[in-house]
């Protein structure tokens, strides 16, 4: 292989890496995609939720063959304490329509079948093969890499790391700093089976109709989290996951903090009778727009989780996994018909791109939110689900006591649990960090 | 938190490919562990981490999901050497 060129190496076939590679192969590119799992996704985690929008830009007619579970008709956001949820459901027929919106996937059939249309479309795919190294010429353009199956380098104009959130290649190379770990999120999942009659009478569902959960509150034992409930076919995704810094400063596993989430009065019974058949964890990067690396230079580019492109607030991550892989892909592509040699000042035209799509904007928009969360986590995560959850059974309650008194309860109830500058400043500080 | 969890029973369902005598993960030779290193034995998803009786953490790797925590917590301490299991090894997905 030492003698082969290519047009372009792609390392990594997650949605980043697969976009990047399909795109290139499909407009005549000579490609080299290297993974270092079994198969493609056999390394990957994700919820999951894909969003139709952004593969469709890949792969028009992806819903011919994908493997979708179900499409999402039903959105519920839950704040937790200890005993109860408040909740906010959206639900709508709408999402009933020919081509929905998001649908709910599970990571390891999804891309394997996005690596097959992958190969369909000519790019040269390797699994079981790590990259080990990023080589450079003499004035420190990235020519090639080497892997760990020995036979040297192998040569590329250009290389693409869409190598994940642990990207040591670019790490290694200096091309980006190591993650912080207030930074990172750490998110652990299991995948509950029940047969497909009884997801769909404990959800309300018909057909491929599905619900996604989120849910946010005392499960997190005051720590920057979220945990979250998808409905696939035959399945349900329950996870939950914590900024590793939090993780490190609090007593807890991550285990028993999913097995807390499990237990609760809420959850429990839409898990009955579940067969778990794996347990799976993996690092979300969350320290948003603030945690970009620079994601061009002599011979290469970043894409995907790599780059740090999650959306948090959101949970949007393999959609810009996607994107940020298909404009990569659609620089290398017009570069080349311009006979670029692919140095930096070229490819900035990547960086350049997404600056101008929903991409950058959204990371832009709430790049103080992390900052927000990380000062304020025992009382958005802790405090405020308590206060509101009580304030909810207050309100319910029926028992003799006059509604203004229960007014008057209630919100005496948030000035001792905050403080009424606590408050204040609570909603000042989120009001400019979300603008 | 009182609820106990044996990581174990989780990790069985899992399939994994093991480099055997190959760990990609150590653990450097250390006197007294940094504040991140000991915390890798309640923070590591897959209870890979443990301390012995002298106080030294030690690991044992088989469990192990990638998933990189221990790496970015010990980055600054650099007690922790890293790497990916070699191609096709380690923790394979069935469903992710
Ligand atoms: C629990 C959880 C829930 C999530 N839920 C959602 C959700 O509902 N919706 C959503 O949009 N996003 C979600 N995300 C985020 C989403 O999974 C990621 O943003 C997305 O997977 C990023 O894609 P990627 O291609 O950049 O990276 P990855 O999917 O991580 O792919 C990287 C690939 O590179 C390979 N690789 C790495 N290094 C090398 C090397 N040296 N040599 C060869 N191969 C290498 C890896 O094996 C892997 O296959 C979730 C994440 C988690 C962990
Ligand atoms: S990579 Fe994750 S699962 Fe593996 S030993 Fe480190 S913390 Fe544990």
């Amino acid at each position: 292989m030492s003698e082969e060129r290519f047009d372009a190496i792609v390392v990594g076939a997650g949605p980043s890496g697969n976009a990047a590679a399909y795109t290139m192969a499909k407009a005549g590119l000579k490609v080299l995609q290297l993974e270092r799992g079994e198969y493609p996704g056999s390394k990957n985690v994700q919820g999951a939720i894909l969003y139709a929008d952004a593969l469709e830009k890949v792969i028009p007619d992806f819903r011919e063959d994908a493997p979708l579970e179900r499409h999402v008709i039903e959105q519920r956001m839950w704040m937790l304490n200890e005993s109860s949820y408040v909740g906010m459901h959206y639900r709508s027929e709408d999402f009933n329509e020919e081509k929905p919106n998001r649908y709910t996937i599970i990571r390891a059939q999804f891309d394997k079948w996005f690596s097959r249309r992958v190969r369909e479309a000519g790019a040269t795919v390797l699994c079981e093969t790590t990259v080990t190294d990023l080589v450079r010429d003499i004035k420190g353009k990235v020519i090639g890499v080497r892997t760990d199956r020995g036979g040297g380098l192998i040569h590329a104009d250009v290389v693409v790391l869409a190598e994940g959130v642990n990207g040591l290649i670019g790490n290694r190379a200096g091309l980006r700093p190591e993650l912080k770990p207030e930074a990172v999120a750490l998110a652990v999942k299991e995948m509950h089976f029940l047969p497909q009659e009884v997801i769909e009478q404990r959800f309300n569902l018909k057909g491929d109709e599905g619900v996604v959960i989120e849910v946010m509150g005392t499960v997190t034992d005051g720590m920057t989290g979220t945990a979250f409930i998808y409905t696939n076919k035959e399945s349900l995704s329950v996870g939950i996951g914590c900024m590793v810094s939090d993780f490190a400063r609090n007593e807890t596993t991550p285990y028993a903090l999913l097995e807390q989430f499990k237990n609760h009065p809420s959850v429990k019974p839409l898990l009955e009778g579940s067969e778990v058949k794996e347990y799976a964890a993996h690092l979300i990067p969350e320290g948003g727009y603030r945690h970009i690396p620079e994601i061009h230079g002599d011979g290469w580019l970043i894409v995907g989780d790599a780059g740090h492109f999650v959306n948090a607030v959101h949970r949007e991550g393999s959609n810009l996994a996607m994107t940020t892989g298909r404009v990569a892909a659609e620089t290398v592509i017009r570069l080349r018909q311009l006979r670029s040699d692919f140095s930096k000042a070229d490819l900035a035209l990547y960086r350049k791109t997404l600056d101008e799509s929903f991409v950058m904007k959204d990371m832009k928009k709430y790049k103080d939110i992390p900052n927000f969360l990380h000062g304020n986590a025992a009382n958005v995560f802790g405090t405020y689900p308590r206060l509101i959850n009580e304030a909810a059974q207050r309100w319910f309650r029926v028992d003799g006591v006059a509604k203004r008194e229960k007014e008057r309860q209630i919100i005496a109830s948030f000035r001792k649990g905050r403080g009424l500058r606590g408050l204040i400043g609570d909603a000042f500080k989120l009001a400019r960090a979300w603008r | 938190m009182t609820t106990v969890v044996k990581v174990e029973e989780k990790l069985y369902v899992n399939r994994y490919l093991v480099d055997a005598g190959r760990p990609h993960i150590k653990v450097r030779p250390h006197e007294t562990p940094s504040a991140a290193l000991v915390a890798l034995t309640h923070v590591c998803p897959a209870g890979c981490y443990t301390t012995n009786d002298r106080g030294q953490v030690e690991v044992a790797p088989d469990g192990c999901m990638e998933c990189g925590t221990c790496r970015v917590l010990t980055a600054d301490s650099g007690e922790v050497e890293w790497n990916y299991p070699r191609g096709g090894y380690g923790v394979l997905f069935k469903f992710g």
